[in-house]
């Protein structure tokens, strides 16, 4: 009683790849495009090894012609009614659910993915998602009123999921009316090509979707591109570094989707049987090439030899082999390099001590096949236990209580997904929130619904694809009209000598506010601070980066702030208000002081913008999503974390309320800095903080010079976000500071007209929260 | 969990191992052990989860070609042609037992090649009225003779009753009872009661081998499923049993993949193995592969044989007599074609 052999036959598939002659061009404009270079690099079956074809490699000038193409089509296609585009995309799902198999072959064919996922999981899913594409496309000026295209966007993708991946990038981009510029990954550049073409002959305008295939310098090339408005890249962590490294200062927008080393936790009262499956689902899907696989197994200690042995047994059922035999769990590895480098990653676990076990049978030797792995006795100190390894190779640790569970989940620098097992309820929906990822599955694994946003936390990438969520990527809010004259700039640190003997009086130089209090700052040092005619209006200290460091902290043990209610910190806003209003005379001359502008009007739009943000505190609602199971997938807005700010010179104190007020009012804690030159209106906020119930940390203001302590919280890795409004220069550097923790950063550098409507609202709350999808399928 | 095989079977009440009966395939006959109360409570059933895995059970396998051929020739091996009408008369059951004889045509048969094999059906399953109809038609065949019993498809007739009941089918020849359970004691949670009712079957039965019926359709949900499950097979079900083809839902992967599971947790910690048998619904010949792909996936080869399991099934052989007449030929087959059942 065998299973046999049950191939999917690959006809059709090796009938196109001949059609072509093996070879194929850029598909740009709607046409073929022979490479600039005239170099074309091979493409494998990794099954086999054999060849499957060859690629073109994109050069600059490749990208260039496909990026002029992409800005030639753009009006129009922009210009078209949104369901006008909705024919399209519906067009498009259709095209795939007509051409379903031959895509599935010839992506299984060219990654060496099982044709049971390529047919059953990935194409079904790209037809899903252009399907709910073509929805917003429809609904888009509805639903997204004022929100305009980006433009042109540039986006790579990667090779575990060829077909699926370009499908999250270009509909969500098509539907909200930009045009495409994409690069599939060297190793499965085919499924793309064909879907270019067909797409082409369901009558998409030529330019709107273009093809360049090549290497890493083809991406590079991509990215460099002026002519780009934005990034949409998935792949490593190590490359989405280099991206926003390499677009900082340039003005596009990026989203990245990075890599992960995802918790599977299970607690001890789950459905264990369920949960091997789970875990098949999880790590044995795609080959464990996959960005959200659960590769890290926390598993209570009470049952955790019962998991083990459940495990065992049934990886020894996993079939593995010829990824077009229907029978196979587990396919091909993409390539030699990659089979290289898990071998090498296991081999450096065993070396390390763990305990590592592999079924007894046989692994195919010919192709590129590696068997479902389990380490076991790993501790988070190992390597394994840290690197994502992007193959079938799962390890396992212990925990005792949920709060240990909670903390090696999160003992990563990653944060893409999670999964957790029990039947109850309140565990489940207790611990969910805790871990930081941006996709949790309760008692499921690897569910993805084009409904569902799907992206990361920390280093896995910011960005969501899919949903409501992921529509805004692809879209730029209506735009805040910019202010008319720019406010002082900051003056350099005073020297020691000078002292200010010829004021009377009691001096008042404010220190810093760190965790609730007034702390000198650690240089010992002030800075002046003049009016806009140049007089002296007194000192602030000069913060450096230990204070910058010691603020952080500060923030970090006001963390219980994200926790409070959405009414708690509605009240403490209503209170600052107030007190302000309290000390508007005051604050409206130091204002007048400072900018010479309207301090009385600035006072009363800084108390209208804390009212604003009083009321969304308890308003900005996540959202129940609808994929298709029988559950929810709620869509959670969580606060960042920590934001570090750095404050406008413009409206001294209403720039500096609109950044604080929304961030806090989502529950995040706050390192602020005001505006170098105008930083006295906010130092006179510390006795207003102070009076208002602000837990202590919650805010934390360190005045200084503004651009060099904004790179010191850029830099920071236990930040999480940045907002930086000054000048380009500054904002350069924090964006490419920001990469080494992959902050989200929110950088403008034209001064804003912060008194405008426009300056506050769900634009502010958006860049203050990220989106947490918890899966909860549901039945008993 | 893991509890030492050989301790379970000393504590049993049925007696020592050495004088536990055998199936037919030398292995120990199902005793039953004690109920365990906290081993029921902890049971989790997750059914969404449950449910995702049933249905990638058939996307992950299948058999093409000989090796379709093969499987259905053991799907024929081990199916209960049954047949439990109102109108049943000695005259639809010897048909039945005539085909449970022959359940192939001979051309296909040889032109399968597979005469030496004798493939007949598992069982014939009646009312107790019809089993020494059944016997007599049946005799010299090997095939042996299963009633349903205990006051069969509600099972709430009087104790007593259900149990001559048994005691009369085995009498008049019946070798394999299928008992149906209290739904109530599922229900309202009243495991010694279960337990009590079925191991008070069981000794009924004697020799004959006893499928307990769960009529999971009334179950109402899966962790109820797989409770009963393990409660039947502590008081010494040698089968359990999805349904009685009477409940609106009947045998339903998931239901299947619950029952199986449970089954292999009992093997696992007492070392007998129990069968199972889905009933009702199962028509076609690509369901029928769907169960037997999840049993091998799920317990393993040694499952794949009547002794372990059967369909509760009659129509359920035409559609694989066409299926195999369509390997034969190539060309799709007509019912019309093969004797009915």
């Amino acid at each position: 009683m065998d299973f046999g052999p049950a191939p999917e036959s690959d006809a059709t598939a090796r009938a196109w790849l001949a059609k072509h002659g093996g070879e194929f061009g850029h598909f740009i404009g709607g046409e073929w495009l022979e490479p600039e270079s005239g170099t074309r690099f091979e493409s494998f079956d990794p099954s086999t090894g054999k060849l499957l074809g060859r690629v073109a490699q994109g050069s600059g000038a490749d990208v260039d012609a496909a990026v002029r193409t992409a800005r030639s089509a753009y009006p129009a296609w922009a210009a078209l009614a949104g369901h006008a585009r909705a024919r399209h995309l519906y067009a498009l799902a259709r095209m795939v659910q007509k051409h379903s198999r031959f895509l599935a072959v010839l992506e299984t064919l060219d990654n060496g993915k099982t044709i049971r996922e390529s047919r059953d999981i990935d194409v079904p899913l790209v037809a899903r998602h252009f399907y709910h594409h073509a929805g917003w496309a429809q609904l888009r000026d509805a639903e997204f009123p004022g929100y305009t295209p980006v433009g042109v966007i540039g986006q790579i993708i990667p090779w575990n999921f060829p077909l699926l991946m370009m499908a999250w990038k270009i509909a969500p981009a098509l539907a909200a009316g930009n045009t495409v510029v994409l690069k599939p990954a060297e190793f499965t550049s085919l499924t793309a090509i064909a879907f270019a073409e067909l797409a082409h002959e369901a009558g998409l305008p030529p330019g709107v979707l273009n093809i360049v295939t090549g290497d890493g310098s083809t991406g590079k090339a991509l990215v460099d591109h002026g002519g780009v408005d934005k990034i949409a890249f998935t792949g490593s962590t190590e490359v989405g570094k280099q991206i926003r490294r390499a677009t900082a200062g340039s003005g596009k927008r990026l989203s990245l989707e990075l890599g992960g080393k995802s918790p599977f936790v299970v607690f001890d009262d789950a459905d264990l049987d369920s949960v091997v499956e789970g875990v098949v689902d999880a790590i044995w899907f795609n080959q464990g090439q996959v960005c959200c696989a659960g590769s890290r197994l926390l598993v209570h200690e009470g049952i955790a030899d019962t998991l083990t042995a459940k495990l065992r047994a049934r990886m020894e059922k996993l079939r593995i082999g010829a990824p077009l035999d229907k029978s196979m769990d587990i396919g091909a590895i993409v390539s030699p390099s990659q089979l290289e480098r898990i071998r090498s990653l296991v081999k450096q676990g065993v070396d390390d001590g763990a305990a590592m076990w592999q079924p007894s049978w046989a692994c195919p030797t010919d192709g590129s096949f590696y068997p479902p792995t389990l380490f076991t006795g790993v501790s988070p100190s190992a390597m394994i236990a840290q690197t994502e390894i992007f193959g079938p190779v799962l390890v396992s640790m212990t925990f005792r209580t949920p709060g240990e569970a909670v903390a090696l989940a999160n003992n990563t620098p990653y944060g893409l997904a999670a999964s957790v097992w029990t039947e109850n309820i309140n565990l489940a929906l207790d611990v969910a929130p805790k871990i930081k990822a941006g996709v949790v599955w309760v008692n499921s694994s690897n569910l993805f619904d084009a409904s569902v946003g799907f992206g990361g936390y920390r280093e896995s990438g910011f960005g969501r694809e899919g949903g409501r969520e992921g529509m805004y990527e692809y879209l730029h809010a209506p735009s805040i009209p910019l202010a008319e004259s720019r406010a002082p700039s900051e003056r350099a640190p005073s020297s020691p000598a000078p002292a200010l003997t010829s004021l009377a009086g009691i001096d008042r130089t404010p220190k810093l506010f760190i965790g609730g209090r007034q702390a000198r700052p650690d240089g010992g040092g002030s800075r002046r601070i003049e009016s806009f005619t140049g007089a002296l209006l007194g000192e602030v200290a000069e913060g450096n980066r230990k204070d910058i460091r010691n603020a952080v902290e500060a923030a970090h043990a006001a963390a219980g702030w994200a926790r409070t209610s959405g009414h708690a910190r509605a009240q403490v806003l209503y209170y600052l208000a107030e007190n302000l209003a309290a000390r508007a005379g005051e604050f409206a001359a130091r204002i007048e002081g400072m900018t010479g502008g309207d301090g009385a009007r600035e006072v009363e739009a800084s108390l209208s913008r804390l009212f604003t943000y009083a009321a969304w505190a308890d308003k900005y609602d996540g959202a129940v999503h609808d994929p298709s199971i029988r559950g929810v997938a709620l869509a959670m807005h969580e606060p960042m974390g920590v934001i570090g700010i750095a404050a406008p010179d413009d409206s001294p104190l209403l720039g500096f309320i609109s950044l604080v007020a929304p961030a806090i009012a989502m529950g995040n804690t706050v390192v602020a800095i005001p505006s170098g030159g105008a930083p006295l209106a906010a130092t006179d906020l510390y006795s207003v903080l102070e009076t208002s119930d602000v837990p202590d940390g919650v805010v934390n203001i360190v005045t200084g010079a503004r651009d060099t302590l904004a790179l010191v919280l850029a830099e920071h890795d236990d930040v999480t976000a940045v907002w930086y409004h000054g000048s380009a220069e500054g904002g350069a550097a924090v964006e490419r500071a920001s990469a080494s923790n992959m902050k989200r950063t929110f950088v403008q550098t034209s001064p804003l007209d912060w008194f405008h409507a426009r300056a506050e609202g769900p634009v502010f709350l958006r860049v203050a929260t990220q989106v947490k999808n918890i899966w909860i399928p549901y039945g008993e | 969990m893991n509890r030492n095989a050989t301790e379970t079977r000393a504590q049993q009440p049925g007696g020592s191992p050495d004088r536990a009966l055998r199936l037919h395939d030398g292995t120990e006959r199902n005793p039953g052990i004690p109920l365990d109360a906290d081993e029921i409570a902890s049971i989790r059933v997750n059914r969404s989860a449950v449910e995702r895995r049933a249905a990638t059970i058939p996307a992950r396998r299948t058999v093409k070609k000989e090796y379709q051929a093969a499987w259905l020739l053991r799907a024929i091996s081990c199916i209960d042609l049954t047949t439990l009408s109102g109108d049943d008369t000695p005259g639809t059951v010897e048909r039945l037992c005539a085909k449970a004889r022959h359940p192939l045509r001979a051309d296909i048969v040889d032109a399968l090649g597979v005469r030496d094999l004798q493939v007949k059906v598992g069982a014939v399953c009646v009312y107790h009225t019809l089993v020494p109809t059944a016997v007599r038609a049946l005799e010299g065949s090997g095939i042996p003779v299963a009633a349903v019993s205990t006051g069969f498809p509600a099972g709430l007739s009087p104790m007593a009753q259900r149990v001559d009941e048994i005691r009369a089918s085995v009498e008049a020849g019946a070798r394999e009872i299928d008992i149906v359970i209290t739904r109530a004691h599922v229900l309202l949670g009243h495991w010694d009661a279960l337990y009590t009712e079925v191991r008070t079957f069981r000794e009924a039965c004697g020799d004959a081998h006893m499928k307990a019926i769960l009529a999971t359709g009334e179950l109402a949900t899966l962790r109820n499923v797989a409770r009963a499950s393990r409660v039947a097979m502590m008081a010494g079900a040698d089968f359990i049993k999805t349904s009685t083809g009477k409940e609106t839902a009947n045998a339903t992967l998931p239901v299947g993949l619950v029952m199986t599971r449970m089954i292999r947790a009992y093997e696992e910690e007492t070392g007998y193995a129990v069968g199972l048998k889905p009933a009702g619904g199962i028509r076609s010949a690509k369901s029928a592969l769907k169960w037997l792909i999840m049993i091998k996936e799920e317990l393993g080869d040694r499952w794949l044989s009547p002794h372990l399991f059967r369909f509760g099934a009659s129509g359920l052989l035409t559609d694989i007599e066409r299926q195999l007449e369509h390997h034969v030929t190539g060309r799709y087959s007509a019912a019309n074609r093969h004797p009915m059942v």
